[in-house]
């Protein structure tokens, strides 16, 4: 029996008053045993809906209503509960997306792997627990005796999603469901667990269902692939076939959205003399060290940095998390305030001045030509203000009268790629994108000379990704902005940054222009980064070419 | 050992506070008219100024506010509560013959409020828009808008007077001369009221937080996990989600045990019983500083014990929590 899972013509209705009414139409699907089928699609394409009919942990209301699932020959759709609850973990296992919640933080992880063996087996405890010192040990968990004694809280990102890959696989099923499973985690750590993921599924011949949003991914791990829009199968079939010759135009303009592991083309004018000259930055964190408790804990979150900006440049900041590039940015901005260093803007006729040592009220005044965008288009809105407030609050800050300053959110929508008509709306009746843009035009209404841009574009589906970091790009040329560009995303910073830095451990170990660092890196971390890229192989909208010539 | 170390370092950080309570309590006294003296020659039946006069010297109350406030807090660092003039007893033997009915009455009413409002509260969570979750919280409701002393009083009326299952009031069967279990079984009677009437306001409280706190949890993501494990529903409730439910319910019984504490004043009062609050009360009437004085400070001690208390079992319940320490 090759056909280890096949989805036949599956529909789920949503609860009335959804977007949409079904989250799944008519569905059909197969996933032969030792296969790896890749679901792609953006958010709301139904490809955890999916996921989690197979598994029936649907949320209440959700539920199937077309079609059928059928899992080694049984229909899951009609099954009873008690007869899923005796196929979930036994012989369907499952991962998630967020290592961070997916565990339960109160109980030890070995503990929590056990209990899959004490739901499903009459194994005693001695048995139980050799066995998951064997599944901590396939999984690669560095030091695996300390990890069965570990809460969650004591493990990394990439050690929890270890743990619930042990999980999963913990009674050998012969259908593995990862949802998202490496989203979360950090570029290397993702290369590791793909890795891991592809290795256990070869060797014990199982089927897998890995749904994901990135397109790299799939070009690292996928057989076969699938590719959901609105809830509908849009195209289906071998992994080189969709993603270098994709037929359905929804296909192609995704692929088409994807940023390329390449340089962009050198752009005349980028040796000009310096906007931001940051010199010997360092920044710590304390934590505890209070009345009457113990020492205090100290992070050094950014030591040390020295990097310049030419103006009308993109500079990019890359590094995984706790690198330290976030805290760069606010001190730059001076959310926080560096300890040491300087940290000089531009040459307006005054001579450049020193954001690191100016007074926070002199800062006040500064505050205009030095503006952020942020990483979450949800949060970082007042969620009671409307948007053209939101706009024209920062000018009118300054003294402009409320008319102009909302004449002036006005040109700044058109500008940013929104209806000017939308300024009376609120933000939650935007998407994430026209958050985002709205985000920019916020950051724009003050004119500043400098945009620091903090992970502007990794909360956006990868079709409107494009589009804002075309709209940031245009921008910079039209505005003559400088741009601070900080991602953990290699591909995005590719694509726009003029020069890069690479940040470790709170220090830069790398910078340069894009060209030189993507072509010639010189630090150890710096290629492991670009190796650990998922698909760095494969360039989106051509044939894949020999890994010698596409190591970049 | 460190347990210890522990309790010391959290006791020296409350000392600042302790001292603010009890300055404040003596001052705010010396604004009320009349004093102990007034209090006893009212009870005497009334005598003369100079009488009067003497006892003040006797007393120490003819000193200046501030001095005889240095007067109580030196001999309060020497563990000395000093005399209560309307007892004629050191304050501490009156307060150590009060408190095992105060603990005692409060230990039932929050074990009770606790386990019940855990489990109407996972109840209720588990059969949320359905019947049970209706009637749990609209029970929980009603137990919340009425006055705790209302309560006391209709238990009275319904359970001693009409039916005469229970006594009414007082802690135990005066002069019956009771021993050992039949001793027990008599206290446990006349608590059964006051208990009640105490943790059905705590008990509402405690459901409601638990049934939200239940229903966040059930929607998490381990409990996903776990589902996708194959654990029942059962397994999932017990395992997974009652520990992580009950961390914001532990907090709440160290904030609310100063509250129960007041709350104890009107039931004690209501059944009659001999207990702290009781005691508090006719201290004021009677202008029994030392005493007043000393209650406020046990009672500081107290809700300091159990907030104590509740980091510890926190701590136990939460292996975060223990790793910042």
């Amino acid at each position: 029996m090759s056909e280890l899972l096949s989805v036949k013509n599956l529909s789920v209705r949503l609860p009335p008053g959804a977007d949409r009414s079904h989250a799944l139409s008519d569905v059909s699907l197969t996933l032969a045993a030792n296969e790896i089928l890749c679901v792609v699609g953006e958010s709301g394409s139904g490809k955890s809906v999916l996921a989690n009919t197979v598994m029936r942990l649907l949320p209440p209301g959700v539920r199937p209503d077309a079609g059928a699932v059928l899992f080694q020959g049984r229909d899951l759709v009609g099954a009873s509960e008690a007869e899923m609850r005796r196929l979930r973990g036994a012989k369907i296992g499952m991962i998630f997306q967020e290592p961070m919640t997916a565990l339960n933080p109160l109980r030890r992880a070995g503990d929590q792997i056990a209990e899959t063996f004490r739901i499903h087996t009459r194994l005693g405890a001695r048995a139980i627990r050799d066995k998951t010192l064997a599944l901590l040990d396939e999984v690669r968990m560095p030091d695996p005796r300390a990890a069965l004694r570990a809460y969650p809280h004591e493990l990394s990102g990439g050690q929890r999603q270890r743990v619930m890959i042990a999980m999963a696989l913990a009674l050998e099923p012969a259908l593995l469901i990862a949802d998202e499973p490496t989203t979360a985690l950090d570029v290397t750590t993702q290369g590791r667990i793909l890795a891991l993921i592809r290795e256990i599924q070869a060797r014990r011949g199982m089927g897998v269902l890995f749904i994901t949003h990135d397109f790299g991914v799939v070009a690292e791990i996928a057989d076969r692939v699938a590719v959901m829009q609105a809830g509908r199968l849009v195209e289906e079939g071998p992994a080189d076939a969709v993603l270098n010759r994709p037929q359905a135009p929804y296909t192609r303009a995704l692929i088409g959205a994807v940023p390329p592991l390449l340089p962009r083309a050198p752009r005349p004018g980028t040796d000009a003399a310096p906007i931001l000259t940051i010199e010997g930055v360092s920044k710590t964190y304390r934590k505890g060290g209070g009345f009457l408790s113990g020492r205090p804990r100290v992070t050094h979150a950014v030591r040390d940095v020295s990097l310049s900006l030419p103006r009308g440049t993109t500079l990019g900041i890359v590094g995984e998390s706790g690198s330290g590039k976030s805290t760069l940015a606010r001190c730059i901005v001076r959310l926080l305030d560096p300890e040491t260093g300087t940290i000089r803007l531009g040459d307006t006729g005054a001579g450049p001045v020193d954001l690191a040592s100016l007074s926070r009220r002199a800062m006040r005044a500064e505050a205009r030509r030095v503006q952020m965008v942020f990483q979450d288009p949800f949060a970082s809105l007042n969620p009671r203000r409307r948007a053209g407030e939101l706009v024209a609050q920062g000018p009118m800050l300054l003294g402009v009268s409320r008319a102009d300053a909302m004449a002036k959110a006005r040109e700044l929508f058109g500008l940013v790629g929104l209806d000017p008509a939308a300024m009376d709306r609120l933000p939650h009746e935007f998407s994430g994108g026209q958050r985002q843009r709205i985000g920019l035009a916020r950051a724009l209404a003050l004119e500043p000379d400098l945009l620091v841009a903090d992970e502007p574009v990794s909360a956006l589906d990868v079709s409107v990704q494009a589009q804002v970091l075309a709209l940031l790009d245009g921008l910079r040329d039209r505005l003559g902005l400088s741009m601070l560009f900080i991602t953990h995303d290699l591909r995005v910073a590719g694509q726009i940054c003029d020069r890069i830095a690479v940040m470790k451990d709170g220090a830069v170990v790398e910078a340069g222009p894009t060209a030189e660092v993507f072509s010639a890196p010189q630090a150890a971390y710096t290629r492991a980064l670009l190796d650990a890229v998922p698909g760095r192989g494969w360039i989106p909208g051509r044939a894949p070419i020999p890994a010698a010539v596409s190591a970049v | 050992m460190t347990i210890l170390l522990l309790a010391l370092r959290r006791l020296a950080a409350s000392l600042p506070t302790l001292l603010v309570i009890l300055a404040g309590l003596f001052l705010l006294l010396q604004l009320a008219p009349g004093d102990t003296v007034d209090a006893l020659m009212a009870q005497m039946g009334g005598g003369d100024p100079a009488t009067a006069e003497e006892l003040r010297r006797y007393y120490g109350l003819d000193l200046p506010a501030a001095a005889q406030l240095g007067r109580y807090l030196w001999r309060l660092v020497q563990l000395d509560l000093g005399q209560s003039a309307i007892y004629g007893k050191p304050v501490a033997t009156v307060i150590a013959e009060r408190l095992p009915v105060t603990l005692l009455l409060m230990g039932a009413s929050l074990t009770l409020a606790f386990l019940g409002g855990t489990f109407l509260g996972v109840l209720a969570a588990r059969r949320i828009g359905q019947w049970p979750d209706t009637l749990i919280s609209t029970l929980g409701l009603m137990f919340y808008a009425t006055p705790s002393f209302w309560f006391g009083l209709m238990g009275i009326v319904l359970f001693a007077i009409h039916l005469g299952w229970l006594p009414a009031g007082g802690f135990e069967e005066v002069g019956a001369g009771y021993t050992g279990l039949a001793h027990v079984l008599d206290v446990a009677r006349h608590l059964v009221l006051p208990t009640l009437t105490l943790a059905l306001v705590f008990l509402a409280t405690y459901l409601r937080i638990m049934r939200a706190s239940m229903l966040e949890v059930m929607s998490l993501d381990y409990v996903r996990t776990a589902r996708a494990k194959g654990l029942g529903e059962t397994g999932i409730i017990v395992r997974h989600a009652l520990r992580n439910a009950l961390l914001p319910m532990v907090t709440l019984v160290g904030l609310q045990a100063g509250t129960m504490l007041g709350g104890s004043v009107v039931v004690e009062s209501v059944f009659a019983l001999p207990g702290l609050g009781r005691l508090a009360y006719e201290s004021v009437v009677q202008r029994d500083l030392n005493t007043l004085l000393g209650i406020v400070f046990v009672s500081a001690l107290l809700v300091i014990t159990v907030n104590f208390l509740v980091d510890l079992i926190y701590g136990r319940l939460d292996p975060r929590i223990a790793a910042g320490r």
